[in-house]
């Protein structure tokens, strides 16, 4: 006999795109565990893994069937991705992130009989088949950055163009993260990942708001950018400095902002540096869980009433979404969004605000079908000290709110940076 | 004012196989606009080929070719994968070409492109409004390709990922010889260790090709049977043109070689293929006087063939055959007289009592070279024979060939599905 035939559509996929796993030629009502299992450029091994029964007809299909436990529960067509964790027997603390964008992250799916929880290693699954999730698209060009003293690289579509653009910012980790430009610049933006927090060095005092204005300068100035539609893309300390931006900055226009799991709350109308002592001056508010894991969401809390404090976002003048998880666990983004909102309808200008909110998701929402991490390692700036930082979020709503969001990014950056309408709609959600 | 950004142009999936459909959707452009998509691609032989269809954006500023029809171009009607299967080589190029991938590990890079206007030339003179880049590959990731050079045998292997086992096919082409491995590496990609044999080589200067005989093609039947993730008894034979007549030829004379299944591309049971196929060529040169020159100097070689002789001994005795066999002809083959054929093998098996085996998918205005989905139909090209190089007319027209294709291949998973992995008892 042969074995089962198991197939993954497409096989070779954008990290953002879903696809459709069915196995077939069981005996009905076989018992079988579906696996997914990813060798990381860490040297980590990241698995899923669901149960299942199969059919009258001796099949599987993940998008129609109960999945009735494993790592993910119920009818979830990309359960196999986004519920991977690290396989037993890793190393803490750990995080899925890709480096090298131009290659893509190799998923082997494979099919066990039985329900099997561990020791997968050492079984022979009925069948596997190799899966390819990339984060570019064919054609997408990438090109390291070094001008003017900014640091960062740059995607470009395929095409002619002239294109949009993007300033994409992450967080306080630092360094010089590609994915998610590599991915928007698939989707038809030219995406410019910034390196602003270079990974190894302590000081951030020579940081200045300048150079995010220089940056912004160089995607406006590419040949192939359309230079009034550009837009600013935030992540948790990348929203703090999308915002200012878009307040603040009078050289610059922003088309619109996206602003994921960030805070108004800084010190404004100093150096970014201040910010820095700012928080240090805050981290005896740091709590730690019964793992020991640090929960910076107090920081900021309370949301502070004086002005000097918080942004002025009542002087933002293009559309601005933000999206927040409602169990972030390392900064108050959601008392942030409503202290933001109420800012915004004092000031007549909350008609540009969207809020998306989700019950259940943490602070690191990424684009989808990414596994959640409610903690990871993490490195202090001032000591270096390795600790492990809570994000929060519980897997299955977070990954949720991972899928949703990215969806309604996507059509917010086309709404406002790619559609020819001369008027600008705004979604109020 | 400034320009606004480029139209967006979105086809999915960007990394697809080729018997993979894709959707084509343009936005943003203005209203009402005449637009032409097209497809370009640079052939591993150096040429290229296009294809172009003609669409006109709504009011919204979008255009859809999975639901709107092209108007015109190379294809008509709606069909994203007219894109693809309707392509042919550039104006200017090289005469007589056939599109094929050489190197399989590789894929297609294809070009797509939005223009404004609906231009049939001077793409080249033009800057596109947008353009994306499509991979097409015959090779999922995981299969593995493995050359053989063993036992006498010249064949490539192609295995899925995983444990397996899996059904096994062997994999014959036609009469143009040499070794032909992208059918192998997308059955392979569906779940199936398939051998691409090379079992004639292009012809030498002095017009001999090198032929073997029976041995050969049980040598390559026992290395399938054989492989360890192979399930020896779930094997199948699929051939095209003379390849079809080799595997009736085996599957009825040889003890050696008992396939589960067989499915026959424009095919013939003329001239039994029983020992040497030298014997073979031989009895069909008898008839080379029957080769056809039509008015564009391309040749017909359908009726070296004809009449269909009463003589049995001068046909595979297909009323012997004891495993399931799936016929595709196409009804405009100037090739090989493979519908005539396909009506004369019903005969004989109704009279011997096995016809039930027998399916026949029967394709009106189709040619001789049925391939794998959204290949582009040519309906004559260079062929290379004794030394010589002619241009040998295949046959059908190209929509009706072309859905021929997608549609055969479809029933042909289909039923190599149904008789190598279907556990049900038969």
């Amino acid at each position: 006999m042969t074995a089962p035939l198991l197939s993954v559509q497409p096989i070779r996929g954008l990290v953002d795109e879903k696809f459709q796993v069915v196995l077939k030629n069981l005996s009905p009502g076989s018992p079988l565990t579906l696996h997914s299992l990813h060798h990381s450029e860490d040297n980590d091994h990241w698995e899923g893994f669901g149960y299942y029964f199969s059919n009258n007809q001796g099949t599987v299909t993940v998008a129609e069937d109960e999945s009735l436990g494993g790592t993910y529960k119920g009818t979830e067509q990309m359960g196999l991705l986004w519920s991977m964790r690290p396989v037993p027997g890793s190393r803490t603390g750990l995080r899925l992130r890709k480096k090298d964008v131009l290659t893509p992250m190799v998923v082997i799916i494979s099919a066990y009989r039985g329900h099997v929880s561990e020791g997968f290693q050492e079984q022979c699954p009925l069948a596997s088949v190799v899966t390819e999730r990339w984060y570019v698209a064919p054609g997408v060009q990438r090109i390291s950055i070094m001008e003017k003293g900014v640091r960062g690289t740059l995607f470009l579509p395929p095409g002619p163009g002239p294109f949009p653009g993007v300033l994409d910012m992450w967080g306080g980790g630092g360094g010089l993260v590609e994915y998610r430009s590599a991915l928007l610049a698939s989707h038809g933006f030219v995406s410019f990942a910034l390196e602003y927090l270079p990974a190894e060095e302590i000081a951030t005092t020579e940081l200045q708001y300048r150079y995010f204005e220089t940056a912004f300068k160089i995607i406006q100035d590419h040949p192939l950018v359309v230079s009034d539609r550009v837009g600013l893309f935030g992540l948790s300390f990348g929203t703090s400095i999308a915002l200012t931006m878009s307040a603040y900055f009078i050289t610059i226009n922003p088309r619109c902002c996206v602003c994921i799991s960030g805070s108004h709350v800084h010190p404004v109308k100093k150096a970014l540096s201040s910010v820095f002592d700012e928080m240090h001056k805050n981290l005896h508010k740091t709590r730690f869980d019964e793992d020991n894991c640090y929960i910076w969401r107090d920081l900021i809390l309370p949301i502070p009433t004086d002005p000097e404090l918080k942004v002025e976002v009542g002087m933002i003048k293009c559309p601005l979404m933000l999206v927040v998880g409602e169990d972030d666990q390392n900064w108050a983004t959601v008392e942030s969004a409503e202290d933001i909102a109420r800012m915004m309808h004092s000031a007549g200008n909350d008609h540009l605000l969207t809020t998306l909110s989700y019950p259940g998701a943490g602070h690191l929402i990424e684009p989808p079908y990414t596994p959640h991490f409610r903690s990871s390692n993490f490195l202090l700036h001032n000591t270096r000290e390795k600790v492990i930082m809570l994000w929060g979020g519980w897997t299955k709503p977070h990954a949720d709110a991972q899928e949703d969001s990215w969806e309604q990014i996507l059509a917010f950056l086309r709404l406002h940076l790619h559609s020819s309408l001369e008027s600008v709609p705004f979604a109020k959600l | 004012m400034e320009k606004g950004p480029c139209p967006l142009l979105l086809v999915h999936p960007t990394r697809g196989l080729l018997d993979e459909k894709f959707s084509v959707l343009v936005q943003n452009l203005p209203p009402v606009l005449d637009v032409t998509l097209q497809a370009l691609i640079h052939s591993d032989d150096g040429d290229f080929w296009e294809a172009f269809g003609h669409y006109v954006s709504d009011s919204s500023g979008v255009v859809n070719a999975v639901d709107e029809a092209s108007l015109g171009g190379t294809y008509d009607g709606v069909d994203p994968m007219g894109l693809i299967w309707s392509m042919r080589p550039v104006p200017g190029s090289r005469n007589g070409l056939r599109l094929r991938k050489h190197e399989v590990l590789s894929p297609y890079i294809v070009h797509i492109s939005a223009y404004k206007g609906h231009l049939s030339r001077g793409f080249k003179e033009q800057t596109a409004l947008a353009s994306v880049v499509v991979e097409r590959w015959y090779m999922a990731p995981g299969v593995r390709r493995v050359q053989i050079a063993e036992g006498g045998l010249i064949a490539t292997l192609f295995l899925p990922p995983g444990p397996g086992p899996f059904p096994g096919l062997l994999d014959l082409w036609g009469g143009g010889g040499g070794l032909v491995e992208y059918r192998s590496a997308l059955l392979a990609s569906h779940g199936y260790v398939s051998l691409a044999l090379e079992y004639l080589n292009p012809s030498t200067a002095d017009g001999s090709t090198t032929h073997v005989g029976r041995e050969y093609f049980e040598a390559a039947f026992t290395l399938l049977k054989q492989h360890p993730q192979v399930c020896g008894d779930r094997l199948a034979i699929l051939g095209l043109s003379f390849g079809a007549s080799v595997a009736l030829g085996m599957a009825v004379y040889s003890p050696v070689i008992q396939p589960r299944c067989l499915v026959c591309v424009s095919g013939s049971h003329v001239q039994p293929v029983k020992n040497s196929l030298d014997d073979v060529f031989a009895a069909i040169n008898e008839n080379v006087k029957n080769t056809r020159i039509d008015e564009k100097n391309q040749v017909i070689w359908r009726d070296l063939l004809l009449p269909i002789p009463k003589d049995p001994a001068k046909k595979v005795d297909v009323g012997q055959l004891q495993c399931p066999v799936l016929m595709v002809v196409g009804e405009d083959d100037q090739n090989w007289p493979a519908s005539e054929s396909a009506e004369d093998m019903r005969e004989m098996m109704k009279k011997a009592g096995n016809s039930e085996l027998l399916s026949v998918l029967s394709y009106p205005k189709a040619g001789h070279l049925i391939e794998p989905p959204y290949s582009p139909h040519v309906c004559a090209s260079n062929f290379i024979t004794g030394g010589k190089k002619l241009m040998v007319l295949w046959g059908g027209e190209t929509v009706p060939h072309c859905r021929a294709q997608e549609d055969a291949w479809k029933k042909t998973l289909a039923f190599l599905e149904e008789h190598l992995y279907s556990n049900s008892v038969r």
